[in-house]
């Protein structure tokens, strides 16, 4: 959401943070060891992710199909569905909603898909507030941060800075680091929002075609609350959230709480498929369901990008992540931070902006190793490096080609041409090991933090003759 | 993720790859892998005209560029021989990207026939010729960093640590996070400097706190990556390609 | 505008559906399934591991065990369904004057918030049936015992039959095919509500229930 200051900035302020440092290792580690303790099983848990793989896969190719289905069957069930092409779109779909109800309280559980939208933003600039009742969202709103995690959203936080925020915000509350006390004295101020609030708003984790059902995933109840007290519930959701049947659900929830937090499963799972019916007690009178665009469809125009679409959020690629865990969600400067949002954001946002991110990976697999559902995610940064520089003008990809430089297409060419000239190569090596003492290899960054290599005195081509070992 | 790969029985003869940083930086390296598998009876055949695999050129999106250089190796290559290369990150390009790479470019039943008879170095030593090491050295401790290419694309891990075992005088030291990327990341470390930095630190200290003498690594990117950091710290800790190390371990010299 | 987004949408989804390498054919995914007493035993321990208690009990006697723990907890007031399943042993169990007070308020939400919110100490309600696997209640809410009621108060007991005990949710859905028969609201509860946010440290009751009490009626003999 902020796309200021550059990628480099943001990542060096990271890096100079050593508390930042110290809570996001101690974090993922945690994550990390929880998550394997789940699947103690490697083959086991191959069968499964290549399972959750086909459902996903299978959702998106009947995608079109799948998600009139789920208007055809949600709207059976009494849920209101909408659709919208853009972020600006959904959120005039929310006020439109909010303005029908004269509601002056929007009280919300944890959505990515609203933080997309900067739906907080956009409707108080419209006099309405927005309450983010998740206990890290509701601590990162309270700071004014965007979350740094899309499971943990305030990872980066320590309890001694929570209890700060909650003395300046709640003078009259007592002073306290313990984590039950914080965390009661929160159950009690949200609790009364919860109360009050007219419209309930939430994310949904998995929307089931066949039956027209929204699921969520949680743990604190929160979102039970914001779909169950007030007398409105929004959903809002990507449209590539469908899937097709409801036993595809099981083995995906399966993965994903396992995979997001190693929990077995979560606390609460909801599933919802109408609002209040006719001498139900609770439960909201009205549900609706958006489904928002925002440049998923142009992205599932690509057979090979469309793979970004299977994600189902549970953000074990950030987990594991070697360049998350050093710098944290914010520093990405996008919604959905770690490799996976190296891979979405770009696409949506366009690689002008945004070209950067699939460059800030060492490719090292740990993200695809771990993804539930298969993600190619390394691969699929590889064709953004390619969409980033190429000129052919050939796909849908946004900002294709703007990060190429003249300088380094003519430097990739010319190591082309001499690398596919075996006489040229053989001759420019023996060259460089003649010059060796006075080459200087000690290039820039590297030996900030390195030693230069030391060319050798003979290649190995020349060695391998002298050895006797036959060219064929 | 690794398949599971089926290994023929042992060639009559070799093709080695030797990958642009072996050829430049660490010829020894290379020249103890041939070595070793002349030592085991098998004729290792150095084709003079291979470069590169490629891998530079494509992880920084110039496909066609990297696409051209890769032709020029399969024709390196032709017979049916096992071709063999030091490094997980440049068998794994070579194994697991070029048919993606090549899709269209060349014949596919070619590409196909290449990639399968491409190994590291590593898995050929200890599944195709099943190596048997005696250690001739002296006692030494030993960090090993397996490539993250090595570890997920080859799935070689094991096979480092296979190799490594068979030395009755070598400790084999285990450092914490092990499976952890060392920052190199090809041209990460000259484009994000300040994360492969904080990457390769983070690294050499959990190497330096195993109270190693020597670090191995079977990757010339990670060894230049780490002992090039190592040696910046002015660590005592050494580092060592594990071909080379391996090598002058076994081979008895007039000494 | 709202047709034309859904319009334009489809539309660009329908030009290209992309194809996929991966294999479409049906994979069984291995579930566990266990004898009744490791079910039980399984069920329990994923449970408690959640912070949840559990109390087997006969299903003749169950009221005793609630009994007791009511005392023990020092409830003033507990929320059950008169016209519930569990009513009739409940009512019969209890005595007139004895704390905690049984209330039943059978209004709609709207009519009695206040008091759900900030004066019912716990709650019981019956279960659908129940997951092994992860230790997991199964609730269909109805007329009588609806959404809040595992929600709001901030202790939840709750009753399950051992023989309603299913491997896995997977089996749940297939055996009692759910495709057919969603209702408004189904959940699935696997412990008091929790969160990890702050800092990582485990805290109970941030929005729903900081005590989840099963009592596990079950015909066979207690371990």
């Amino acid at each position: 959401m902020q796309r200021n200051a550059d990628f480099h900035t943001r990542t060096e302020e990271a890096l100079a943070n050593a508390q930042l440092k110290a809570s996001l290792r101690s974090a993922m580690d945690g994550l990390m060891a929880s998550r394997k303790a789940c699947f103690p099983d490697a083959d086991a848990f191959e069968r499964l992710r290549l399972r959750g793989a086909q459902i996903r896969v299978n959702a998106l190719s009947k995608l079109p199909q799948l998600l009139e289905l789920l208007e055809r069957n949600c709207t059976r069930n009494g849920i209101r569905v909408h659709w919208a092409e853009s972020v600006d779109e959904a959120n005039e779909t929310v006020l439109g909603i909010m303005r029908e109800h004269q509601a002056a309280l929007l009280i919300k559980g944890k959505s990515m898909v609203s933080e997309e939208m900067d739906l907080n933003r956009f409707l108080e600039s419209h006099g309405i507030e927005c309450l983010e009742s998740d206990l890290g969202e509701y601590i990162l709103q309270l700071a004014g941060e965007p979350p740094s995690h899309i499971v943990a959203p305030a990872i980066h936080k320590t309890r001694q800075d929570i209890a700060k925020l909650f003395k300046q915000k709640f003078p009259d509350i007592p002073y306290s680091e313990d984590v039950d006390t914080l965390t009661r004295n929160a159950r009690g101020i949200l609790r009364k929002k919860f109360h009050a609030a007219s419209v309930g708003l939430s994310g949904v984790n998995f929307a089931v075609a066949e039956s027209g059902t929204l699921c969520l995933v949680e743990n604190e109840g929160n979102g039970r609350m914001c779909t169950t007290v007030p007398p409105v519930h929004i959903a809002v959701t990507g449209i590539e959230k469908v899937v097709e049947k409801l036993e595809h659900i099981p083995p995906l929830l399966k993965l994903l709480t396992r995979s997001a937090t190693g929990q077995r499963i979560t606390t609460y799972f909801n599933m919802i498929s109408s609002p209040r019916k006719t001498g139900e007690k609770d439960g909201p009178k009205e549900v609706h369901l958006i489904l928002l665009d925002n440049g998923r469809s142009r992205i599932y125009e690509d057979e090979e990008l469309v793979n970004t679409l299977r994600c189902i959020r549970c953000g074990a690629c950030m987990n594991h992540c070697p360049i998350y865990t050093r710098i944290g969600g914010h520093a990405y400067g996008t919604t959905i931070p770690g490799p996976i949002g190296s891979v979405l954001e770009p696409q949506k946002a366009g690689l002008k902006s945004l070209g950067e991110l699939p460059v800030a990976s060492t490719l090292c697999g740990a993200c695809a190793e771990v993804c539930p559902v298969r993600i190619p995610i390394p691969r699929l940064l590889n064709r953004l490096r390619f969409e980033r520089i190429r000129n052919d003008h050939v796909g849908t990809t946004r900002g294709q080609g703007s990060s190429r430089t003249f300088n380094e297409a003519i430097a990739w060419k010319a190591w082309s041409w001499l690398h596919r000239n075996p006489v040229g190569y053989r001759l420019a090596m023996t060259l460089v090991t003649r010059l060796r003492n006075i080459l200087p290899l000690g290039i820039g960054p590297w030996t900030q933090a390195r030693k230069a290599p030391r060319i050798a005195a003979k290649t190995l081509h020349q060695r391998a003759r002298e050895e006797g070992f036959n060219d064929q | 993720m690794p398949e599971q790969k089926r290994y023929p029985a042992k060639p009559n003869k070799a093709y080695f790859f030797a990958t642009c940083l072996v050829d430049l930086l660490y010829p020894e390296a290379g020249l103890a892998g041939m070595q070793l598998i002349r030592r085991e009876g098998v004729e290792v055949i150095f084709p003079q005209d291979q470069t590169c695999c490629g891998q530079p050129a494509w992880n920084s999106g110039y496909r066609d560029e990297a696409r051209m250089v890769a032709l020029r190796q399969l024709a390196c290559f032709a017979e049916d021989y096992p071709v063999v290369v030091p490094s997980g990150s440049c068998a794994g390009m070579m194994r697991h990207h070029y048919p993606e790479m090549l899709r269209g470019h060349a014949d596919e039943s070619d590409i196909e026939a290449f990639c399968s008879r491409v190994y590291e170095l590593t898995e050929f030593l200890v599944h195709v010729l099943q190596i048997e090491l005696k250690d001739l050295g002296e006692p030494v401790k030993v960090a090993l960093h397996t490539s993250c290419s090595a570890r997920r694309e080859m799935g070689v891990a094991d096979e480092h640590e296979v190799l490594l075992k068979q030395l009755s005088k070598v400790e084999l030291l285990e450092q914490a996070r092990k499976e952890e990327c060392c920052g190199f990341g090809g041209t990460f470390a000259i484009k994000q400097p300040a994360l492969s930095a904080e990457m390769v630190s983070d690294k050499a200290n959990a190497i330096i706190e195993t109270g190693a003498d020597l670090l191995v690594s079977g990757d010339c990117g990670c060894l230049m990556n780490l002992g090039g950091h190592l040696d910046y710290r002015e660590s005592s800790i050494e580092s060592r390609h594990i071909a080379s190390f391996v090598w002058e371990r076994t081979h008895a010299t007039e000494r | 505008m709202i047709n034309r987004a859904r319009d334009a949408i489809l539309e660009r989804l329908r030009n290209r559906q992309p194809g996929f390498d991966i294999p479409s054919q049906s994979l069984a995914v291995e579930t566990p399934e266990w004898p009744m007493q490791a079910r039980i035993a399984q069920f329990k321990s994923m449970l408690e591991s959640a912070r949840a208690e559990v109390y087997p009990a006969e299903p003749g006697n169950w009221t005793q065990t609630l009994r007791r723990l009511v005392a023990e907890k020092r409830i003033d007031n507990l929320l059950y369904a008169k016209h519930g399943p569990l009513a009739e042993a409940i009512e019969s169990a209890w005595v007139e004057t004895e704390k905690p007070e049984l209330i039943c308020d059978q209004r709609p939400i709207e009519g009695w918030k206040d008091e759900l919110f900030f004066h019912i100490d716990a709650s019981i309600t019956s279960t659908r049936a129940a997951i092994a696997e992860t230790g997991t209640l199964i609730l269909w809410p109805t007329q009588d015992e609806p959404r809040t009621w595992s929600l709001v108060p901030p202790i939840h007991f709750v009753v399950v039959d051992a023989d309603k005990l299913y491997n896995t949710f997977a089996e749940v859905v297939e055996t009692e095919a759910w495709a057919q028969q969603m209702p408004s609201n189904a959940l699935l509860i696997s412990g008091p509500s929790k969160s990890a946010d702050i800092q990582q440290t485990l805290a109970y009751g941030v929005h729903g229930p900081t005590e989840l009490i099963v009592i596990l009626r079950s015909a066979e003999p207690k371990q």
